[in-house]
């Protein structure tokens, strides 16, 4: 799939793939080809370092991005999955299980929602919005984690939780609340990294945690920025507009401190080569884990109410409040 | 002004403003619930005289430079009163001490901003130090978007302060009122030892509005309703608003 704003790029390859069809080894077109080569890094660059912040909440969605799937099978030597709630069923949007990470050999409980990797699994995950069931499946794996002594890892890649009949009969808020409260007092590291779409409680309930990277091309955001733009301007087609307003994006989640680090995605998104993202992400990993496998339980809890009591700029008294970011 | 007619939205009978005012919104024909701003709630709920608020003066900021925010907290503040969308405080219900905060539905839909989650931390926080039942009613279309991620966080502020709470032996009763959906139920609304719920009070994550537009399926009438969610096995209670005082009253003298 072409993003809108991919289409000069797309253009310039094509044209080049043509030249190089026309083309002999020696044929005079390769200055030709050279010239539109030059232009095409151009391109690139010009479009790849100017996104705005809807066109990267188009990056994080676009259907080829890499997604848990990857993760889990570049990432880990071992997964054991793990699934079911106990209570009503087994939700595939999120998965989650015992994992061996092939750098630095860690132990871990993986997590991450699963977006599916083609139409008929992309349906059945329900594009990553998880029902209750599936925020009740991630619970017990915290709470497994926790038992266990093992870090926990979160992969979050979610519109956001589903919004629906059953969810709301099976107690979808009543589902994310428990989700944030366990991890509030798990007793070993959480480690979280969105690697594409955070979107809202769905996503918080997965990523209240020590460590919190961004992909460059992911965000964060407590509502869609189509559903904000027919909130303000009555018109879901202004979204790019709203995504401005709700600095969303990893750059300014870092800038804001609700972030540790944003994580780099090779030039032209993570889809153009998932295994450079996929990377980042591991190395990231490994390094965090590494960095915080000595803590105590009580000082990674204490440490994590500090940090999330803090957010949010208020005036008190009339000056600005100490926690003001 | 005592002698103004009004007439219920619901029924259609007549109402003497007067006698609304002294059922607490609830119309003395058909018993519906009108919202109940947050002060009135406060008087229904603790012992004459006993409120003392508490983390008085502190306003929003406006992080996100969000266009048309500003304004709307002003005007928010000129409607209501109050400088956001949440009161909070102690008081004595029964004669036990509570920590108390009452969201107010007017304050932009009582929408969870960074006051609003730093009210309700503070409020938990104090009724963990002083070993006090706390009491939160809710009413709440969710999480202030104008506040951006800042509002997101206030789930998880709200959500460490309450994971330490329920470490002690003190209760946390939520009071479930119409509205309350998205940020507020999906933290400190639901995260509580015992829900109570006001009659016909709507209570959801999406409204039923969304989730008509994103399945397109046709809802029951009785969706989301505090009847549903009881069936649904989401809510311990349904207290109609003149007995929650003696509810509370009751429930405190079981578990402090």
């Amino acid at each position: 799939m072409i993003l809108e704003f991919e289409r000069p790029i797309r253009d310039l390859e094509e044209r080049i793939a043509d030249l190089h069809r026309l083309a002999g080894p020696r044929s005079g077109l390769q200055a030709e080809i050279s010239r539109l080569e030059e232009a095409l890094d151009a391109a690139r660059r010009r479009i790849y370092l100017n996104l705005s912040p809807y066109q990267r909440v188009q990056v994080a969605r676009h259907p080829d991005r890499p997604n848990f799937r990857s993760y889990r099978d570049d990432l880990t030597d071992d997964f054991y999955e793990l699934s079911g709630d106990r209570f009503y069923g087994d939700d595939p949007a999120v998965r989650g299980g015992f994992a061996r990470l092939k750098r630095g050999g860690h132990d871990v409980v993986l997590i991450g929602h699963d977006k599916g990797a083609d139409v008929k699994s992309r349906v059945r995950g329900n594009f990553g919005m998880a029902h209750p069931e599936g925020y009740r499946k991630v619970k017990r794996l915290y709470d497994l984690a926790g038992r266990f002594g093992l870090p926990i890892v979160t992969l979050i890649d979610t519109p956001g939780a589903f919004a629906g009949r059953g969810g709301e009969e099976r107690g979808q808020a009543w589902a994310i609340s428990a989700d944030l409260m366990a991890l509030a007092r798990a007793p070993v590291p959480v480690i979280s990294v969105i690697i594409g779409e955070g979107g809202s409680g769905g996503a918080l309930a997965m990523c209240v945690a020590d460590y919190v990277g961004m992909l460059d091309n992911s965000y964060l955001s407590v509502i869609a920025p189509e559903a904000c733009a027919s909130i303000i301007f009555r018109d879901s087609g202004r979204a790019a507009e709203a995504a401005e307003a709700l600095k969303l994006t990893a750059r300014d989640m870092k800038q804001h401190g609700i972030i540790d680090e944003v994580l780099p995605e090779p030039l032209g998104g993570a889809h153009k080569e998932p295994a450079a993202a996929v990377g980042a992400v591991g190395e990231a990993l490994s390094r965090v884990i590494s960095g915080l496998s000595e803590a105590d339980s009580n000082s990674l809890v204490e440490a994590r109410y500090e940090r999330y009591r803090r957010i949010g700029p208020y005036v008190a008294n009339g000056d600005d409040s100490g926690y003001s970011l | 002004m005592d002698s103004v007619f009004t007439k219920c939205e619901r029924c259609g009978e007549p109402i003497y403003e007067k006698d609304l005012r002294t059922r607490f919104n609830v119309c003395p024909h058909c018993e519906f619930h009108y919202p109940l701003p947050a002060p009135e709630r406060i008087r229904l709920l603790t012992d004459l005289g006993s409120f003392e608020e508490r983390d008085v003066e502190m306003t929003a900021e406006d992080p996100l430079r969000f266009d048309g925010y500003a304004e709307r907290l002003e005007g928010a503040r000129r409607k209501t009163g109050l400088d956001d969308a949440v009161v909070s405080g102690e008081g004595r219900v029964g004669g036990r001490r509570v920590a108390l905060a009452v969201m107010e539905f007017r304050f932009i839909g009582g929408s969870m901003g960074s006051v609003v989650g730093e009210r309700v931390a503070r409020t938990i926080e104090f009724a963990r130090a002083e070993q006090l039942p706390l009491l939160i009613a809710s009413a709440s279309g969710g999480a202030r978007m104008f506040e951006g991620v800042y509002s997101l966080m206030q789930l998880a502020k709200t959500s460490v302060a309450l994971s330490r709470y329920v470490e002690g032996s003190c209760p946390y009763v939520s009071i479930l009122t119409d509205p309350t959906f998205g940020g507020v139920t999906a933290s400190f609304a639901t995260a509580a030892d015992v829900i109570i719920a006001e009659p016909g009070a709507r209570i959801g994550f999406a409204g039923a509005r969304v989730i008509e537009q994103t399945t397109r399926e046709r809802l029951p009438e009785s969706f989301q309703t505090a009847e549903f969610q009881r069936d649904h096995g989401m809510v311990d209670r349904i207290v109609h608003r003149l007995a929650l005082k003696g509810d509370l009253e009751r429930l405190l003298g079981f578990t402090s």
